[in-house]
């Protein structure tokens, strides 16, 4: 698949609140206010799925969403990037070893598609300008899926 | 023989003419992004960014869903970009009368108001098969809701396009009733005395608030209603198909403002100034884009970014008494002006 420059002008994304607190859903909200406003660079919060160019997943994912989670990844249509906002996504956090929690995140997902490009935002909660700063890393990323075209 | 020379060079304009109005219909959806962010006190994507959306969405992976009717699915992108194009060549882009006369839509002459009438319920009437064949209960919400205001808001508008009409045929000189042309020509403000100013004012308010519900835009977008039903109609669209939907939007969205630009207010700057020449077509020109651009921001821009969602049927009330009322108030005056 041979990306242009314009992909990355436009990433489109859909945020899945996957048993969230909703402490990084907010400072998602945040990321859009005229204070951050990353619509500069083109970047989007679309309804659905099938519009989406990256994944936006909050919370560390338990038994109940894991199964719903699996299934908006498979309907984004390709290519895609996953940006796990939180630390819960990316160690489980304060969740580590709950008997309830199909987690960390980055595991799952690979275990649904072992070559998914994967960014982390670490942070209880995430900051706007780290949100903002993950999704230059995911362009990063997909560049380098440029690259290899 | 000549007949056949006269359409290959129509055949030429009318391919620049979809040249242009795609690129100054995505320009326009630029303008609207930005003069959005600027009323939301933000920075704003730059003017570039709908091409950037346009070419990104051509590079995604289209999906079509298991259970969508295929043919369907992915004939009604396709056939609502035709519709908005065809629209663009009944539609006079750029300034009508005066120093520019030549300036007139590719296909005048083979239609009339009432086909671009029924051309503006294509690109609506594709999204809802889209929706429709789409398989899913959101995008069978969505088209469900297009459908019923498309129903509501084309009475009023047939209502305004009717009166106007009578209007012209009305200066008894010898006219085409419905021709686009007659009414560029010969605008209806200087003709009408004070009740009939009073009565195309009424019908200008009335095509003015038909703006933004024929385009969809919030508050009259329950069809799409991105943050209730994720995106309705166009909820399972991917990739190309999105693309074609967004550049079909933008189109219908240049083609309407057009249109209203044609029906009220197709003065030219050029012989109030007394610039003649290639000026003139310069500067008439600069005015044409400057009246859709604030046409788009007042009817479009300024209410998407102050208003929220109307539920659906409130939307289509709004549009089946109040509105229709104002536009039968409108042509009865109209009509009382010419006795």
């Amino acid at each position: 698949m041979k990306l242009t420059k314009s992909f990355d002008k436009s990433l489109w994304v859909f945020h899945v609140n996957a048993a969230s607190c909703n402490g990084c859903d907010i400072e998602i909200v945040a990321a859009l206010t005229p204070r951050y406003d990353v619509e500069r660079f083109g970047i989007k919060l679309v309804g659905t799925p099938r519009h989406a160019d990256v994944l936006l997943v909050t919370g560390p994912v338990n038994r109940q969403m894991a199964d719903r989670v699996r299934r908006v990844y498979e309907q984004t249509p390709g290519p895609k990037a996953v940006l796990i906002c939180g630390n819960c996504g990316a160690t489980s956090g304060v969740y580590y070893d709950s008997y309830c929690i199909e987690g960390p995140f980055d595991e799952f997902i690979k275990k649904v598609d072992p070559n998914a490009i994967i960014v982390y935002v670490p942070g209880c909660p995430v900051r706007p300008e780290a949100i903002t700063f993950g999704v230059v890393q995911a362009w990063k990323a997909l560049e380098k899926l440029r690259g290899e075209a | 023989m000549n007949e056949a020379l006269e359409a290959v060079i129509r055949l030429g304009i009318g391919a620049g003419v979809i040249m242009i109005a795609l690129w100054l219909s995505l320009v326009l959806k630029g303008f609207d992004r930005k003069f959005a962010a600027w009323l939301q006190a933000r920075y704003g994507p730059p003017l570039r960014q709908p091409f950037w959306d346009v070419f990104k969405l051509f590079q995604k992976e289209n999906v079509v869903p298991e259970r969508a009717v295929s043919w369907a699915f992915n004939g009604a992108p396709l056939m609502a970009l035709v519709g908005s194009l065809v629209l663009v060549m009944f539609i006079p882009l750029g300034p009508v009368g005066g120093v520019v006369a030549g300036w007139m839509p590719v296909l005048e002459g083979y239609g009339d108001l009432i086909l671009v009438v029924y051309l503006l319920a294509i690109p609506g009437l594709m999204m809802a098969i889209g929706g429709f064949a789409s398989g899913s209960p959101l995008a069978t919400v969505g088209a469900q809701r297009e459908m019923v205001m498309m129903m509501s808001y084309e009475f009023p508008l047939a209502i305004v396009v009717l009166a106007l009409a009578w209007r012209i045929t009305n200066l008894s000189r010898g006219l085409e009733s419905f021709s686009l042309k007659a009414i560029v020509e010969n605008p209806l403000w200087g003709e009408v005395g004070i009740l009939g100013i009073v009565g195309l004012a009424l019908l200008f308010g009335v095509f003015f608030l038909i703006i933004p519900s024929e385009l969809s835009k919030i508050p009259f977008d329950a069809p799409e209603a991105e943050t209730e039903i994720g995106g309705g109609i166009i909820a399972e669209y991917s990739g190309t198909n999105l693309g074609l939907f967004y550049i079909a939007d933008a189109v219908k969205t240049l083609a309407f403002l057009s249109l209203a630009v044609a029906l009220f207010v197709p003065y030219n700057i050029s012989p109030l100034l007394n610039v003649g020449g290639i000026g003139a077509y310069v500067l008439d020109l600069l005015f044409w884009l400057f009246k859709v651009e604030v046409l788009y921001f007042l009817a479009v821009t300024v209410i998407r970014v102050g208003a929220a969602r109307l539920k659906i049927d409130k939307l289509s009330w709004l549009y089946l008494v109040p509105l229709s009322a104002l536009a039968v108030v409108g042509s009865l005056l109209l009509y009382l002006d010419t006795l």
